[in-house]
């Protein structure tokens, strides 16, 4: 059945409006990725309102071009000027910026590209393969599983995060409060308005996604004194080749970075822990590992493919359960209610066309990414030449734009600076932002699976525990909300204690 | 970090508060079909004020006096806030587009110290720009102002 169902979405995502949509996403994607302060998760949501009017096949074929040229132009920014542009492409700065500054930095851009593309071909292929079966199984869920599934979400946030697991659990109940802030659809009550009209239609996503990670990233940026001091890369037809050439003598390593990625990426959150993994696996059967961070190939493999990887498999739970795993694949779910369609098993069935074009889409954005980025990464990496004073004026307005554009409601763009203040005081403070956004997001599904979960126990939350399926679910999700207070004592009882990695998150 | 960090517990402990109050208003029992709508938003303040309270005991007991800002920083970070804040304080009166114009002429000016020609070519093709691709392109309109009216907008 995978077969026909993939050349369907292969006849959709082939048509040349479709591919010229594609271009048009890497194109744009790979600009917002270069720029500070606008990465994947805000770009796509600037974008969304934008594409309220077009068939939802096209709009999501448009956004996740974007989203694959968002993540390529944070391999840019990493290796040429040492900047990370998404917090998964953090390693990749380990060798990539000292491989540019001693004069491979063309090698280096190949190969990351190389990678992100193997890792995300990787993840989609196994998706063809494996979203239809989850599909099929998620199809027999009721509202105590897909509530079960939303706690599980969530508690891998405070357990795996990696972060202050208090803190964590804080962010992910403003995004359910601010969720709730509005007319009740069920009952038609107001809630927490407190009186205010303009607090009746409640917090949008897209706004709060474009202030807390747009503008409280450029307040960020301006604190660290950002000096844009980049490297330069020569990139020939050449250099390309013989980098190509080279790649094959890793195959150990992309085959571990692609599963490595893949298995975190279907959680939440999972990019950023994915790449240190792989480069710390990586650097562990290296044959020579005092390489590591003086500008190995390697180095730059590892990360990349890893992070592309968990990138492609976040898909994985958007279309099958409705569950997005990252804070771009949340504001494109957000996007697919707004288009009308219901995310979750059922998107299979009824729009086949859809589910299948955006798989298709996959592939042929990615063969479009790496041919765009390789031919025009001069272009591109010029971008971070123009004077800051500039890009923040731009960067800000583009917000603005974005935020008013969502329900031209100039409330909107206050809200928006808010949000930013707000996501600048909380990176800070080490709240992380991701949960706020999918609680945000999931909020209204998750209290309807609630609801629905408790009407059908007659007000008993045991129902979480009885039914096999949530049962299995939830006492893993609550093994996860009790791991921070389990881990010390565990520690104690190995007698070992355990370094943590602690990216930084956006 | 530490004041900065009971600051923030406190205001989130307070809004918790006032969640569990609005919640109660409107009822957080069972009612006709089902859970009424105070059910979920009241529980979610209830464990926001538990943990905040655990964070704040945590930053309480913390000894980390480092500041929340370097003094220096402070200015490159107004640098960007106080002009954004004008920017929307002024979109209402003037459109998006004119006050974009300004903004952008205005920071490269003084804080970019840039020619005036290059000022006034960016900051009026950066409008240009907005203005064809959203009110042209994409039929998306923004807020717009008396110059706009004048041309006809």
């Amino acid at each position: 059945m995978g077969i026909e169902n993939l050349l369907l979405g292969f006849q959709v995502a082939l048509q040349p409006h479709n591919l010229f949509l594609a271009v048009i996403g890497v194109g744009l994607g790979t600009i917002i990725g270069v720029l500070p302060g606008l990465g994947g998760a805000n770009g796509v949501a600037i974008l969304l309102p934008l594409t309220f009017s077009m068939q939802p096949t096209s709009a999501i074929i448009l956004l996740t071009s974007l989203y694959w040229g968002a993540l390529f132009g944070g391999a840019i920014t990493s290796i040429l000027f040492n900047i990370p542009g998404e917090p998964w492409s953090v390693a990749t700065t380990f060798d990539g910026y000292p491989m540019a500054r001693n004069g491979q930095g063309g090698q280096a851009l190949t190969a990351a590209f190389t990678s992100s593309f193997v890792g995300a071909l990787f993840s989609v292929v196994l998706i063809t393969l494996f979203a239809p079966l989850l599909a099929e199984v998620a199809l027999k869920f009721g509202p105590p599983e897909f509530f079960a599934i939303q706690l599980l979400t969530f508690s891998s946030f405070v357990g795996l995060g990696g972060g202050n697991p208090m803190k964590s659990l804080v962010s992910i109940l403003i995004g359910f409060i601010m969720a709730a802030v509005g007319l009740d659809i069920v009952t038609g009550a107001l809630r927490l308005t407190f009186g205010f009209t303009d607090l009746m239609k409640g917090f949008d996503f897209i706004v709060a996604v474009i202030g807390l990670f747009g503008i409280g990233e450029i307040l960020l940026t301006m604190e660290e004194g950002l000096s844009f001091k980049g490297a330069s890369a020569k990139m020939s037809p050449r250099v390309v080749l013989e980098t190509w050439r080279t790649l094959p003598r890793y195959w150990r390593t992309f085959v571990r970075s692609c599963f490595i990625g893949f298995w975190m990426g279907f959680k939440p959150g999972g990019a950023t822990p994915a790449s240190f993994m792989s480069y710390s696996f990586a650097k562990r059967f290296a044959r020579n590992p005092e390489r590591f961070g003086q500008g190995d190939i390697e180095g730059v493999v590892a990360p990349e493919t890893a992070a592309h990887a968990a990138g492609g498999a976040s898909l994985l739970p958007m279309i099958t359960l409705g569950i997005p795993g990252s804070p771009t694949a949340a504001v494109m779910l957000g996007g697919l209610i707004i288009w009308g369609l219901q995310p979750g098993p059922m998107l299979f069935k009824e729009k086949p066309e859809f589910v299948w074009g955006l798989i298709a889409s996959r592939y042929t954005g990615n063969v479009i990414g790496v041919a765009m980025v390789l031919a025009f990464v001069p272009l591109f990496a010029a971008i971070l030449r123009v004077p800051f004073a500039i890009l923040t004026p731009l960067i800000v307005s583009v917000c603005a734009v974005g935020a008013y554009s969502v329900n031209g409601r100039m409330i909107d763009i206050w809200y928006m600076l808010i949000f930013g203040v707000i996501g600048y005081a909380f990176k800070k403070l080490d709240y992380p932002l991701a949960p706020l956004v999918l609680a945000l997001v999931l909020g209204d599904l998750a209290e309807n699976a609630l609801r629905q979960s408790l009407i059908m126990s007659q007000g008993s939350l045991l129902i979480f525990l009885e039914r096999p399926i949530s049962g299995a679910i939830t006492a893993v999700a609550l093994f996860f909300f009790a791991l921070p207070a389990i881990t010390p004592w565990l520690r104690r009882l190995r007698g070992a204690p355990v370094a943590a990695v602690k990216p930084r998150e956006t | 970090m530490r004041a900065a960090d009971l600051t923030t517990a406190f205001v989130l402990i307070a809004g918790g508060v006032l969640v569990i109050w609005d919640s109660l208003r409107i009822g957080i029992g069972w009612g006709t079909d089902g859970p009424k709508s105070g059910f979920f938003p009241f529980w979610l303040g209830v464990i926001m004020v538990g943990a905040c309270l655990v964070i704040a005991a945590k930053a309480f007991r913390s000894a980390d006096r480092a500041p929340f800002i370097r003094p220096g920083a402070i200015e490159p970070v107004l640098k960007v806030l106080l002009p954004a804040t004008a920017f929307v304080l002024a979109t209402p009166w003037l459109g998006l587009y004119v006050a974009t114009t300004l903004y952008t002429a205005a920071y490269m000016r003084w804080i970019g110290r840039h020619s005036w020609l290059s000022v006034i070519v960016v900051s009026v093709t950066v409008s240009a720009v907005t203005f064809y691709v959203f009110e042209i392109w994409f039929l998306v309109p923004m807020p717009k102002g008396p110059l706009e009216t004048y041309f006809g907008y």
